[in-house]
Parts: C-alpha cells; sequence; structure tokens
C-alpha cells in the first residue's frame, strides 16, 4: 500500500518538476542534489576531509550566516509590530512583550544578534590562527572585516530601536565619538582649519559627523527614523551583498584553506 | 520533569548548602577573600599582574595546557569558581545574572574553549613539523562529498544552535527598560557591550583617539593583514611555531586589549565608570579623586623646578618630542636594533615595514600609556585644549 502510493507520488509530474533525480543514495545523486539545489550549491561538490572538521573552522562562519538568517526571519516578524516614531516605538515593544502570537521572537532576536557578534569575532579569530588569510584569500579576508564593521553597525543601530533608556543612552554615549571625530567634529581637534573667510566655522553641531549619524545634534526623532532604515534596510543589504561575495570567493579561491 | 520552579528549587537547595559549607569553612575567611579579589582586580593591578601573565602562560606553555587532561579539570574548576560566587556574593550574582550581561559569559567561554581548540592543534602540528610527521589537516586530495558529509554537519550545528538560542530566550526576558527621557541619563551610561573596550580606553585618551583614531586604526589594520604579513608558512593548518610574531601580535589585540577590556567596561565599571571590585555593590555617591597631571607638569614643574614656560609650543615640547619619537623614530631604530624587527624589515620590504611598524607602535601606545597612567598619574602627553588636541 505504502509502496503504492510512494510510486504514485514519485511519478507524478509536481514531484518530479521539483526533484530532478533519485534520492541521493549513490554517488551520482548525491553530486546531482549538490549541483541541482541553488542553495547547496554554495557548497562545492567534494570537500576536503580535513577542511570541514568540526575542530578546524569550529562551524563559525556557517553559524555567524545561520544567525544572519534568523535575525533576518524573526526582525521581518518584528517589524509587522513597530513603528520607529518616538510617540509609538517604547509602547509597540512593551505591547510586542504582553502579547502572545509573538512569544520569544524579540528574544530571539535580540539573543541571537549578540551570538551573531560572538560567532563573527570568533570566525575571525579561527581564519587568522589557521593563516587563512594568506594568499590567494586576502581579498576575502578584506570581505571579512568589511562584514564585521557592518555587523556590529546592525547591532548598533538596532539597540536603538527599543527606545527605552538602555536605547538613548547607550547610543548617546556611542555617538558621542562622532563629535570628537579629527576636523570633522565639533569637538574634534583640527575643526577649527575648516572656516570660510571671515571665520565662519564650516564646522558646527548641525554639520559635523555626529549630525550625519543621527540627523540631529543629540539622538532624538530623526535618529530613530534614520537608525531604522539602516538597520531593517540598508546594512541587511550590504551585508547580503557581501556574504555573497564572501561565500563565493570561499569556492574560487579553492575552498577551505589547508595546507599546501 | 524539571520544570522551570524546579531548577529554581535546585538552585536555592545550591545555594544553601554553598552558604551553610562557607560558613563553616569561616565566613571571615571568605570575607577577607573578597576583599582581597576587590582591591587587586583594579586595572593597574589585575591588568599587569593577573590577566597579563596568565595570556603570556597560555602562548608560553601552550604544548601543555592544552593536553586534555589540564585543559578539562581547568576548566571546571573555573567554572565552579566563576558561577559558585553567584550564591556567595549578591553584588557578584547581580553582575552575572543581569540579561544583557549574558553575552559577556558566553564570549569568555568561546575564546577560551577556542583558544584551546586551536592551540592544542597547533601544539600537535608543531609537534609533527619538528619529527616529520603529517599535520592534522594534511591529505590535499582526501576529499568527502558535500552530500552527506558537510550538509549533515551543517545541519547538526543549526539544530543545536537553534535549541540553544531558543532556550536562552524562553529563560531570560529582553530587557526593556524605563522610557527614554533624554533629560535623565542613567548612571553609568553605557554604550552596547561589543563597544565597551573603547568605552573603558575613554578613561587613558580622549575620544577622539578611543572613539575615532584607534577604532579606524584598528579596521585599517585589520584589512592590511594580509598584506603585511608576508610570512608564506602557517597558511591553512594551525601552528605556532612558524608564526610566532603574527599570533603574539593579534592575540594581544584580541585577547587583552579587546576581550579583557570589555570584561572589565561590563562587569566592573560602574556609577561615574568609576571601578568596582567584582564583590563590591554599586555606591553612586562614591568619589574618586584624580590628581592626573600632564607631562609638561611632570617636566617643567616637577623635575625642572620651574614655573610653566608661557609659548604652547614649548610648554607642550616634551609630549611633541615623545609622540614624534615614537611615532616616526622608532619604527626606524626597531629595525637597528631589535633582531627580529631587523629581520622583518628584510623580509618585508620599505612600505610593508612601515605600515606595519606604524600599526604596532599605535596599539603599542595603548597600553604604554595604560601604565604611565597608572605609575605617574599622566593625564595627557600632549595637552592642547585650545584646539582640543589632547593625547
Ligand atoms: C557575516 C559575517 C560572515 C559570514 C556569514 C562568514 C561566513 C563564512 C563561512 C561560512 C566560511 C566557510 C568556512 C568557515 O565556516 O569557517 C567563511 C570563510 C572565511 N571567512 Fe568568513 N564570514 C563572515 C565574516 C568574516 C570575517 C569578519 C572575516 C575576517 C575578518 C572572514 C574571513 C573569512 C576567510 C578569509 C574565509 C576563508 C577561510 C578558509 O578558506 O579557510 N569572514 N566565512
Amino acid at each position: 500500500m505504502f509502496q503504492v502510493i510512494s510510486t504514485y507520488i514519485r511519478e507524478s509530474q509536481l514531484w518530479n518538476s521539483f526533484f530532478r533525480h533519485g534520492p541521493p543514495r549513490d554517488r551520482r545523486t548525491r553530486v546531482m542534489v549538490v549541483m541541482s539545489n541553488l542553495f547547496l550549491h554554495l557548497h562545492p561538490v567534494a570537500v576536503r576531509r580535513s577542511g570541514i572538521r568540526l575542530s578546524f573552522t569550529w562551524c563559525m562562519g556557517g553559524l555567524t550566516f545561520f544567525l544572519f538568517i534568523a535575525e533576518t526571519i524573526s526582525g521581518v516578524l518584528l517589524m509587522f509590530y513597530y513603528r520607529p516614531v518616538v510617540e509609538y516605538a517604547y509602547s509597540d515593544i512593551v505591547q510586542m512583550r504582553s502579547a502572545l502570537t509573538l512569544g520569544i521572537m524579540r528574544e530571539i532576536h535580540r539573543w541571537g544578534a549578540h551570538a551573531m557578534i560572538i560567532s563573527i569575532w570568533l570566525h575571525m579569530m579561527r581564519v587568522f590562527l589557521t593563516g587563512s588569510y594568506k594568499p590567494p584569500r586576502e581579498f576575502n579576508w578584506v570581505v571579512g572585516v568589511l562584514l564585521l564593521v557592518l555587523t556590529l553597525l546592525m547591532s548598533f543601530t538596532g539597540y536603538l530601536l527599543p527606545w527605552d533608556q538602555l536605547a538613548i543612552w547607550a547610543i548617546t554615549v556611542g555617538s558621542k565619538m562622532a563629535e570628537a571625530t579629527p576636523f570633522m567634529g565639533m569637538n574634534g581637534p583640527g575643526r577649527e582649519l575648516l572656516q570660510l573667510p571671515g571665520g565662519i566655522p564650516l564646522v558646527t553641531a548641525n554639520s559635523d559627523a555626529k549630525f550625519l549619524l543621527l540627523a540631529g545634534a543629540s539622538v532624538g526623532a530623526p535618529a530613530l527614523l534614520r537608525f531604522y532604515v539602516l538597520h531593517c534596510i540598508a546594512i541587511p543589504l550590504a551585508v547580503s551583498v557581501l556574504i555573497a561575495v564572501h561565500f563565493w570567493r570561499i569556492r574560487k579561491d579553492g575552498g577551505i584553506s589547508g595546507p599546501m | 520533569m524539571v520544570d522551570q520552579t524546579g531548577i529554581m528549587t535546585m538552585a536555592e537547595t545550591g545555594s544553601w548548602v554553598w552558604t551553610t559549607l562557607a560558613t563553616a569553612a569561616g565566613g571571615t575567611m571568605l570575607d577577607g577573600f573578597k576583599q582581597f579579589v576587590n582591591e587587586w582586580s583594579v586595572p593597574q593591578i589585575s591588568l599587569p599582574l593577573f590577566f597579563m601573565p596568565i595570556f603570556v602562560l597560555s602562548i608560553v606553555l601552550y604544548r601543555k595546557w592544552t593536553k586534555p587532561i589540564w585543559f578539562w579539570p581547568g576548566l571546571i574548576v573555573f567554572t565552579i569558581v566563576y558561577f559558585g560566587f553567584i550564591f556567595l556574593d549578591p553584588s557578584y550574582a547581580a553582575i552575572l545574572k543581569k540579561p544583557d550581561n549574558v553575552p559577556i559569559s558566553m564570549m569568555i567561554y568561546g575564546t577560551v574553549f577556542c583558544l584551546w581548540m586551536a592551540l592544542r592543534q597547533a601544539a600537535k602540528n608543531d609537534h609533527s613539523l619538528e619529527t616529520g610527521q603529517p599535520l592534522v589537516e594534511e591529505g590535499r586530495e582526501d576529499k568527502v562529498l558535500c552530500w552527506p558529509d558537510l550538509v549533515y554537519e551543517e545541519l547538526i550545528a543549526m539544530v543545536l544552535c537553534t535549541a540553544l538560542l531558543i532556550v536562552w530566550s524562553v529563560f531570560l526576558k529582553a530587557p526593556l527598560e524605563a522610557p527614554a527621557n533624554p533629560a535623565g541619563p542613567p548612571n553609568p551610561s553605557k554604550a552596547p557591550w561589543y563597544f565597551l573596550g573603547l568605552q573603558e580606553l575613554l578613561v587613558y585618551f580622549d575620544p577622539w583617539m578611543a572613539g575615532v583614531v584607534l577604532p579606524g586604526l584598528i579596521i585599517v589594520g585589520l584589512g592590511a593583514l594580509p598584506f603585511i604579513d608576508v610570512n608564506p608558512k602557517g597558511n591553512g593548518y594551525y601552528t605556532y611555531k612558524e608564526r610566532k610574531f603574527a599570533i603574539w601580535t593579534f592575540m594581544f589585540g584580541f585577547v587583552i586589549l579587546w576581550v579583557v577590556l570589555i570584561v572589565f567596561g561590563t562587569f566592573l565599571r560602574g556609577p561615574n565608570w568609576n571601578f568596582f571590585g567584582p564583590f563590591q555593590p554599586w555606591d553612586p555617591h562614591r568619589v574618586d579623586k584624580l590628581t592626573n597631571i600632564n607631562l609638561s607638569e611632570i617636566v617643567y614643574v616637577q623635575t625642572l623646578h620651574r614655573p610653566m614656560p608661557e609659548s604652547r609650543l614649548v610648554r607642550e615640547a616634551p609630549g611633541l618630542l615623545f609622540a614624534a619619537f615614537w611615532l616616526f623614530a622608532l619604527p626606524p631604530l626597531l629595525a637597528q636594533i631589535w633582531p627580529l624587527f631587523k629581520r622583518l624589515r628584510y623580509q618585508m620590504g620599505f612600505a610593508r615595514y612601515y605600515l606595519m611598524s606604524f600599526l604596532f607602535v599605535v596599539m603599542m601606545l595603548v597600553p604604554v600609556k595604560m601604565a604611565a597612567r597608572w605609575l605617574f598619574n599622566l593625564k595627557y602627553i600632549i595637552a592642547i585644549p585650545e584646539i582640543n588636541f589632547n593625547l
């Protein structure tokens, strides 16, 4: 009975439009599985045994990627219930905490973000300690450094969104640094050098590096909107593109590194 | 079935057993110990006398302590002490149990564990290199199919990670404080934890250094790393012997100047960014006297017993000279007198060497300034507040 149904399904047009080959039980179909699936196709068909040992990569790059996906999914769910406006932001989070439908989604998103930062650091440490940034992988290391910076910025911009005391003061402390940028911050060394004739300063509270970051002289409504857009759209898009480059380059550089 | 209340009572029983034992062993001894730790955990003592020695020994003795017979018991003892004090001290418990501090514990464990795995394989490989045996990672042509080997591995990692994330999220609610109040900063105001190493540097440097120049150079330095490390060895396998300088420099930056400073910033910095030992309650009214003085004052007033010079340039001449020496004279000097740098200068060529050594001396400026603060109460090497230029 089971046989009949399973043969019926396997021979249906629907099934065959999904799967182009039999189950991955022998060498040929196992190769096919990886080649014919867009996502699995990120991998090479065959990999060095020593390269995929857990003790070599610690799977940290993979986990960073997985956490990025988990953040994307939980983040989209949170976006349905959150408005990046000073009047609503905080109360939306309060409601979110009590709304049963969302359950632990906010927790997943917050702790997942912390975990992603730890895993990206450990990934970098592993790549460093195996010397995997050496030729031919220099370029991919630089892509990685950009990913690191963007991941930290993604976390930083997200920190503001709950609009509670923790949020605005953490961002205030963080963005205070921009104020001290040499030449470009209103309290930075050398900003007097940038003056219009007649002694009109070019770098003021309303035109310095911090203003660029916060869209204001302090953390307020425009900063909330700016951080929201950066956090939900701009940085994740850039990260996605760079991850694609990163993965593509891993393969072009000859797969996971190993002794020559 | 262990439900949440079950865990609570277990923890309570544990705490009761602990306290009873501790009292039996003499509460005064414990208090003495706590006081000792509180006093000795200040950065000027614990960094040079505790964290640095551990870091140095962990690399120098990498072949010894990474043996499972040392590592696992060590990890267990560390865990018992690290979490045990939750039951013995309310201030410590408050720090460790704060939801936003849980990642710090994970970072500590992750770094220790990963460093162990890396150095253990490095020890094995270095032994193999000496005796001409194959490396752990050997086998260029030894390939397996991606399905099932790699895909299953990834699947398992994903499932475990999901499980951890769900458990974490069920037991710890994401914090939410009072609504934002632009007029009422909390004390202390802290940046997100992953930037607290930089915030800790604000004790020693002005924001333009701690918040802009140093992080900028970290990014530049990381990006430049593959281009300045010209050592062809150690590509694609764990080793220490073949790339000692690279490992010392990178790991000093990561472990000491990044991870340890984050631990200070999150666990041990309280109101007004004052330092509090792990067993010290955060007293918001404690006022720490700041008696730091500038290099110009040390030179002119304390050493030469003269009044401060009128001219800004003369006043700051000692600091300017020092900075010029440190940034521009030290790199070529090191290439002359330090055999290691002499060799690097020869191997790397002009541009690579000067980029590397510039980044190196700037990084070393951080511990040097810290030490000068602790030893001489040095505030600024160069202080020209007129143009916000204080170093
Ligand atoms: C969003 C962040 C990142 C993701 C998702 C990611 C993902 C990955 C994955 C899945 C691998 C395969 C091997 C492994 O898991 O270790 C890998 C390799 C690599 N990653 Fe990343 N990575 C990220 C950030 C970084 C950073 C911050 C660096 C360094 C600064 C870096 C440098 C490299 C290099 C050089 C390789 C090749 C290593 C080899 O062939 O052995 N990546 N990355």
